[in-house]
């Protein structure tokens, strides 16, 4: 008498669910990806013991880049020190868990910084953050 | 006898979705950048219309940074740089905590407008690595 073959076992993964999977992953990437905008301008941040995270969002932060020739941008663009509060304002309207990153060079004066600091507080953003580096 | 036509396929062709699914997603690991802004955070005063109030002076502490990088509190010249954290501690210690747990003593912190940025930003972290909470920044002398 003939014994019936047993039949082979499938040893196979399935990967029918595999593109589902992938498009998860998709659409985590694309909804945590946001575009870096700017370089804004070469400065040099300096070191700081007490560095932390900003308590922010990517999306509700400003920047603000001084360079130690004095000049001033404010994310994308060059400004004067008059045009700045008024910018300021309007993101912080739009905003108002605007927080204000302040790259400064190391290097930059005083004077510099806290004419934007005047600036700033005229437009009631009141929340700074001075980039630094991690020591 | 005529062969049945036979109906035309009219199925899109799914199996090259993962495909293109991988390809977004590489797309994506790669541009995306995790890393943080980091730095030390301030909150600026508001400006206010009535003048500033005087404070006792023993209630604060008084760091002023020259042009030339020299560090003075309460108008005594600091030696060397990195006396200024235990400087400021005892200070700090000197007037107690109040019952949230935070001293009572403001920090106030004023520059000169040639002062390097990197002064300030040394002495306002060393300031904070001493426990500090109440820092003010006053405006710059002239």
């Amino acid at each position: 008498m003939q014994i019936e073959k047993k039949s082979e076992v499938k040893a196979e993964i399935s990967t029918a669910s595999m593109p589902d999977i992938v498009f998860m992953l998709l659409i985590f990437f694309m909804v945590v990806t946001t575009f870096k905008q700017f370089d804004g301008l070469p400065v040099r941040i300096p070191d700081a013991e007490s560095t932390q995270k900003i308590e922010a969002g990517k999306r509700d932060i400003a920047y603000i880049w001084v360079d130690k020739a004095n000049r001033r941008m404010l994310d994308d663009q060059f400004v004067a020190i008059e045009d700045l509060s008024p910018l300021v304002y309007s993101k912080r309207t739009a905003n108002p868990k605007l927080v204000i990153a302040l790259k400064a060079d190391q290097n930059a004066h005083m004077k510099s910084i806290t004419d934007v600091q005047q600036e700033l507080r005229k437009a009631y953003a009141l929340r700074v953050n001075y980039s630094t580096r991690t020591k | 006898m005529l062969k049945n036509k036979r109906k035309p396929e009219s199925e899109i062709p799914t199996s090259s979705m993962a495909d293109i699914a991988f390809l977004l997603l590489v797309f994506f690991l790669v541009t995306t950048t995790i890393d943080q802004d980091k730095g030390v955070p301030l909150t600026l005063p508001e400006i206010s219309e009535e003048p500033p109030q005087k404070l006792e002076k023993d209630r604060v502490l008084d760091i002023l940074i020259a042009n030339s990088g020299k560090i003075m509190i309460n108008e005594q010249v600091l030696s060397q740089r990195n006396q200024l954290r235990s400087e400021v501690r005892n200070s700090l210690e000197e007037l107690g905590r109040d019952q949230d747990g935070k001293y009572k003593k403001i920090v106030s912190i004023k520059t000169q407008a040639q002062t390097m940025y990197d002064d300030y930003i040394y002495v306002l972290d060393q300031v904070k690595m001493a426990g500090a909470t109440k820092i003010s920044i006053a405006e710059p002398e002239e």
